[in-house]
């Protein structure tokens, strides 16, 4: 491609929510001014707004056809509302109060918006960019105008993009998205993940003006406006890289972890939400080394009741089997507050109540997602920890309230089974003494809390961030130490924080003897590589 | 709505809720019955009409919640035990195809 020569080139960062690199001619996603002559007779108007409505659900309809997958899904759920007269009613009666078509709809339709709009759930709320896709659809057929046709490579850039725009697209050939708003968990950013299309979101209120290229980086978060010949150089550069890495990574992923020198490592992955693991091929880890049992306690509904909690794990637990899964009990608390369960107004939460501390303090709660475990367990190889324990009663405590569960469900003829109890590493009390806590069946080390708590910084305060280094010789020698003890009182360690999945950590990791890690599922190949490379000659 | 011939409750324990594509089937299930059918998150309603996605929707039903069921008409036992086991088989969802719920 041949660089324009003006205007200047513009650098922007945002959030990346699709990785990869992409380049192409921007096309604007601003919402289009749509023109209409109103008629002044409120039965053309209405004709015209089912008409438009009619032409949008065939549109539809025909797009459908061609996505198939999850894009189709989100379509026929757009061409349900459409069919629904419910949805039209409160447009045709503004227009036989002596609105125009485009006013009464677009009035209408805001009053939907607006309502799924103030919802807390997150998932409803997000309902509001299909219903603003749909509306922007029939303002379209009012006025007469065609979609625009994206051309081949397009970058689309403006403040956000409806699935159904989105899904009109050929990504096949390229292209990319950078969207002054947006999220990296909105269903677009979903479906350009698994269509590979680089996407960067939240750039803020970024000027597009005058600028007619534009390059998107969706691992660095990066968006190019007007790349000049440097820039183009980086983004080839940066492709190649993206590309060749990308390839070697899916490669690696689907194959066991083993270092040059031939010590094989276990893989796993962290997860939040089952929903996570419809796109995971199994192959590519050696089980769940982390369920982040939390993910459940923040619906709209409160608290998750035992059946709920049972789905879940089962869920989970079915995906990987035979591997194991490794089920953190509730680690609410400190930076993960939840309404109604966590203590308000504690001076320091990240040294108060959380974790295990919580679950001990609110045995009616821990209760419930101790039974959920026992039963959802008898359906692949569970395991369970504890988090934030300091003391090894803790551990005598949860497994009694355990047992205690366990008697109830035999009692009450319930499928259930006793999976290995272990623990997290994380506060220093353990790490430094790891031999007090052979009551745990397993250790696995959390190295962002153990890293916080050693270094005393929060690496989310940012005058102290880089004190907050888990390649600190401290943090690194009570990981030594853990691994060193596990293997002496032969209990497995594994680590499930961050630095496990970061190549800069791993050579580290496997020299202090650690032989498992955890990570998030997009990282496994990337780690997988990295512990390739260890041991190799220079 | 007058005296229901038909009613019911059911947990709605789908991973998410009642999100689009439940609500899809669940209102098309719904449309194929003459009974006219009524759904409530809660025993004192708001009752909505099962056959309308816009309401379906707009009711923005939780995991956990019971939903109500009520029907008149003559074939309304059959749609209340139609809907309840739509419900109760998670709305035939697969794990694969959950995500986009």
């Amino acid at each position: 491609m041949i660089p324009p020569p003006t205007p200047q080139a513009v650098e922007h960062r945002g959030r990346p929510a699709a990785p990869g690199v992409a380049a192409g001619p921007l096309v604007r996603l601003d919402r289009t001014v749509a023109r209409r002559k109103a008629s002044n007779d409120p039965r053309k108007e209405c004709e015209d707004l089912r008409a438009a409505v009619a032409a949008a659900i065939a549109e539809i309809c025909e797009l459908a056809g061609k996505v198939g997958g999850d894009g189709a899904d989100i379509l026929e759920f757009q061409i349900a509302m459409l069919e629904d007269d419910v949805l039209i009613a409160p447009a045709l009666d503004r227009i036989s109060a002596g609105s125009d078509a485009v006013s009464a709809w677009t009035a209408a339709l805001a009053a939907q918006i607006a309502d799924y709009e103030a919802t807390e759930d997150d998932y409803f709320r997000a309902r509001s960019a299909d219903l603003r896709d749909i509306g922007d659809r029939i303002v379209r057929h009012l006025a007469g105008e065609a979609e625009a046709a994206t051309p081949e490579g397009a970058v689309l850039a403006g403040e956000d993009v409806t699935p159904s725009r989105f899904l009109s697209v050929d990504w096949s050939k390229g292209g990319g998205l950078a969207l002054r708003a947006g999220s990296p968990s909105s269903h677009v950013a979903m479906l350009a993940r698994s269509r590979g299309v680089p996407m960067v979101v939240a750039l803020g209120a970024i000027d597009l003006d005058g600028h007619a290229t534009v390059i998107v980086d969706g691992d660095a978060g990066l968006v190019v406006l007007s790349p000049g010949e440097r820039e183009w150089a980086a983004f080839r550069t940066a492709r190649a890289t993206s590309e060749a890495r990308g390839a070697r990574e899916a490669e690696a992923a689907m194959k066991p972890a083993k270092t040059a020198d031939g010590v094989a490592v276990s893989v796993m992955i962290n997860v939040a939400d089952p929903d996570e693991l419809d796109r995971l091929d199994p192959a590519i880890s050696d089980g769940v080394g982390l369920v982040r049992s939390e993910f459940l306690f923040h619906g709209p509904a409160g608290l998750p009741d035992e059946e709920a909690q049972y789905r879940a794990y089962r869920r989970i637990l079915e995906w990987a089997a035979p591997k194991p899964v490794v089920i953190r009990t509730l680690d609410a608390g400190g930076d993960k507050p939840i309404d109604g369960l966590t203590i308000d107004g504690e001076s320091n939460p990240f040294l108060g109540t959380r974790g295990i501390r919580l679950s001990l303090a609110k045995p009616e709660i821990f209760k419930v997602q101790i039974r959920a475990i026992l039963r959802a367990a008898v359906h692949g190889n569970a395991k369970v920890m504890l988090p934030m324990v300091t003391v090894p009663d803790e551990i005598d405590a949860a497994a009694a309230l355990f047992d205690e569960a366990m008697h109830d469900l035999i009692e009450a003829g319930a499928a259930c089974r006793m999976p290995p109890l272990g623990i997290m590493v994380e506060v220093p009390a353990v790490a430094v003494a790891p031999a007090l806590f052979a009551r745990a069946a397993f250790f696995s080390i959390g190295s962002n809390d153990l890293t916080q708590y050693v270094t005393a910084s929060a690496r989310d305060i940012a005058a102290v961030a880089a004190l907050n280094d888990p390649a600190h010789p401290a943090v690194m020698s009570l990981i030594a130490n853990v691994v060193r003890v596990g293997r002496e009182i032969g209990r497995d360690v594994s680590l499930c924080g961050d630095m496990g999945g970061d190549p800069a950590h791993l050579p580290a990791l496997v020299a202090a003897g650690l032989r498992t890690v955890s990570v998030a599922p997009p990282l496994v190949g990337r780690a997988k590589l990295a512990i390739a490379a260890i041991g190799a000659a220079p | 709505m007058s005296t229901p011939n038909a009613s019911g409750n059911v947990l709605l324990t789908h991973a998410v809720g009642l999100h689009a594509r439940p609500s899809v089937k669940l209102t098309k299930l719904a449309k194929t019955f003459g009974a006219s059918i009524d759904i409530a998150p809660g025993p004192d309603g708001p009752w909505i009409d099962a056959k309308s996605i816009v309401r379906v929707m707009g009711a923005k039903v939780p995991q956990g919640a019971y939903l109500h069921f009520r029907a008149v008409g003559q074939d309304a036992a059959a749609a209340v035990a139609a809907l309840i086991g739509l419900v109760e088989r998670d709305f035939d969802d697969t794990p694969a195809d959950a995500a986009s719920g």
